[in-house]
């Protein structure tokens, strides 16, 4: 009885975020879906016209392009920075001198905003104001770097500024991973004379699981809305080619004045989303009911 | 000292109470003109509302191009609480908001105000929906001007063109002298605004006409297009490196600089050369529209939203009524670089380049500018496709008509 009072208590104090979670994510959510259902343009309308806006979505190059770009960034992104702010930890890890200095610097992008990264690196990438030009200052003529006004190539430099920014991150939280590991693994390794570089990548690396799934999850996340960095940076130019999703959105629903279409390519984000988070949250629960009922 | 503090409170209170209740007319404004130009021009509006018992309350909203303004206007409209005007471009903007009954005619002060008669007819049709008047027009941009760089071209050896084929002498003349020839921007609506600057240009205004209003495919497919695309095409032979992430204000400051010869940018340029110190038409010249010349007209319009208060309508007229008089219309257009709407007023202060796009207008050569003609959405994908066949030289100019027919049939 006692027991069930205090249920009842909890689940009252739950009511408002209940409230919060049903309206403005469900609903919220189930209100941009029945949107993309409609002929909406500027303003929301009530017809119903069935996958109209999807057809359009899917026969639009900008879309298209859009996806293929996030799906590049995507993977260059997350194993850039994943590797990168590995090596960074690790090398941090050596017990090196002027170890804080280093953590600063390294963490220090990661304090700027998407905006500032995409600006700065957008000014040294110009081939007619940064580097390029800097060289034939400098007297070396024949030197070219015009990847940020080619629109086969810009798309990499566009994740290579966000690697720039979030290696820092990565190499933190590693690195709290890293010193967490017990320093008589590394004593017995020694005995057992196996290689620094096999210690890493057997033993240290799997113990490191649980670190590396919250970086990745940090990283995944940014790849899915990134939208400002690709803003300051390219303007997703030249021409179309390194728009992304986001930007496909906040364009039609804001300046294109077509929110049917925009909560269409939303919907398949967030489709696209689910997808790839179902079997995650499946292999969780999976895990975490096996472990209880253990 | 407390005394006095005292009496200074005392006399607050009494002034406040000796205030007569007016009965002001209160207008809530909402518009994206933030820049220096801009807000000193908006400011004539404000100081004329004020003299003729209004009561003005400023809603500006920062964004060059308004899209942030447009979305908080139109997200109060539908809130239920809209503000007393709101800016839109002329153009196709703000027709869903008419269509849901959202917009108060303004049929009664345009009578009063004889606007059938003085307002230039392309600017008043593209307020006027299904014989009524929902917006008031202020001004008139005009986007088709090829700006250059005399001294640039006077160190590459040639003259300022006269057709096309003029003007790729010019610019491979240009090139050899080591200047940029064709100064642009990386944004896609400066590469747009240069297509159809060509468009207008080459193909004139008949062929604009038939694409761009009357949604005909064949025009798209015509020889005469073609001659467009092909033209854009080689343009982009004269293009520098540093194209991408240049705004427009860039572009026209390496023309203003002789650094480049050439740049195709609306009348608003001015206000750069202005600030640079120079006089438009002689330090840099202005060509309107090469070729086939002609007045591309665009500009901003006022809307005022159905209010629940029967007091606001007042207001509403009452400012209706003082953007379009006549002093309030140079006042206002001399300070932002546009054109008066009204043909009946003073335009003698205007400078050179200004007088040469007055003349055409007065002469009937213009056409509505291409957001007047298609909706946002629309306009969208011309973007795209303009966009990337400017930075893609794999695209060859019969993708273009091809992307261009497309979109057109889809209408």
């Amino acid at each position: 009885m006692k027991l069930r009072l205090r249920d009842l208590t909890a689940q009252f104090a739950l009511l408002p975020t209940w409230a919060i979670v049903v309206f403005a994510y469900i609903g919220t959510i189930a209100w941009s879906i029945r949107i993309s259902l409609s002929s909406s343009r500027i303003l929301p309308s009530d017809d119903f016209v069935g996958l109209k806006s999807y057809y359009r979505l899917f026969s639009t190059d900008r879309w298209i392009i859009s996806v293929q770009n996030v799906a590049i960034f995507g993977v260059i992104f997350i194993i850039g920075a994943l590797v990168i702010g590995f090596l960074l930890a690790v090398m941090l890890d050596q017990r090196i001198k002027g170890e804080s200095l280093f953590r600063t610097i390294f963490l220090y992008p990661y304090a700027m905003s998407f905006v500032v990264t995409g600006l700065a690196w957008q000014w040294i990438l110009n081939p007619s104001l940064g580097l390029q030009q800097m060289m034939h200052n400098l007297g070396w003529e024949s030197f070219t770097f015009d990847w940020l006004a080619r629109g086969d190539r810009a798309i990499y430099l566009v994740a290579f500024a966000g690697i720039w920014q979030a290696s820092g991150l990565v190499m933190a939280i590693l690195l709290a991973g890293l010193r967490g590991i017990d320093e008589d693994l590394w004593k017995a390794a020694r005995i057992d004379g196996i290689p620094t570089w096999r210690v890493y990548l057997h033993i240290v690396i799997p113990l490191l699981a649980g670190m590396f799934a919250t970086a990745l999850v940090l990283l995944a996340t940014a790849v899915v809305k990134v939208y400002d960095l690709v803003v300051a940076m390219t303007g997703g130019g030249p021409g179309v080619s390194t728009e992304v999703p986001a930007k496909f959105v906040i364009d039609y629903l804001f300046n294109r004045q077509n929110i049917a279409l925009a909560t269409a390519a939303s919907t398949v984000m967030f489709i696209a989303v689910l997808v790839v988070l179902t079997p995650l949250l499946y292999h969780q629960y999976i895990i975490g009911r096996r472990r209880a009922a253990a | 000292m407390r005394l006095s503090h005292h009496l200074a409170l005392l006399g607050t209170a009494l002034v406040c109470l000796a205030t007569p209740v007016q009965a002001a007319e209160k207008a809530e404004v909402l518009h994206w003109w933030t820049s220096g130009s801009e807000s000193a021009a908006v400011n004539e509006f404000k100081k004329a509302f004020t003299a003729a018992g209004g009561e003005w309350t400023d809603a500006a909203v920062a964004g060059g191009g308004g899209e942030t303004a447009r979305a908080v206007g139109v997200n109060r409209i539908i809130g239920g609480n809209p503000t007393t005007a709101m800016q839109f471009n002329t153009s196709q903007q703000f027709y869903e908001l008419i269509d849901k009954g959202l917009l108060q005619p303004l049929d009664a002060v345009a009578a009063k105000d004889n606007w059938a008669k003085v307002v230039n007819p392309v600017v008043l049709g593209a307020v006027t929906r299904n014989g009524h008047i929902y917006a008031v027009p202020v001004n008139i941009h005009s986007n088709n001007w090829l700006w250059f760089s005399p001294a640039a071209l006077k160190k590459a050896g040639v003259e300022a063109p006269k057709t096309w084929d003029d003007f790729f002498t010019d610019l491979d003349a240009l090139k050899k002298a080591g200047i940029i020839p064709l100064a642009q921007s990386g944004d896609s609506w400066t590469q747009q605004l240069t297509f159809f600057d060509v468009l207008l240009g080459a193909g004139g205004t008949e062929l604009y006409l038939k694409i761009m209003k009357d949604h005909d495919v064949n025009a798209v497919k015509s020889p005469e297009f073609k001659k467009v695309a092909d033209i854009l095409s080689k343009m982009r032979d004269y293009l520098d490196e540093g194209m991408q992430g240049r705004q427009w204000n860039q572009a026209i400051s390496l023309v203003i600089s002789g650094q480049a010869g050439f740049n195709f940018m609306g009348d608003w340029a001015k206000g750069e050369v202005v600030v640079a110190g120079k006089v438009p038409g002689v330090d840099v010249g202005c060509i309107p529209g090469l070729g086939k010349s002609s007045y591309w007209i665009g500009g901003d319009v006022f809307v005022f939203p159905k209010q629940k208060d029967p007091n606001a309508l007042k207001a509403q007229e009452l400012l209706a009524h003082v953007m379009l008089s006549p002093e309030v219309q140079v006042a206002f257009n001399n300070k932002k670089g546009s054109a008066p709407v009204r043909a009946d007023v003073d335009t003698s202060s205007m400078d050179a380049c200004g007088k040469a796009g007055l003349q055409l207008l007065a002469s009937g050569a213009f056409v509505p500018g291409s957001d007047m003609l298609i909706a946002p959405d629309t306009d969208g994908s011309i973007h795209d496709l303009i966009g990337t066949f400017f930075t893609d030289k794999s695209k060859t100019s019969a993708d273009l008509v091809d992307g261009f027919a497309k979109i057109i049939s889809n209408l």
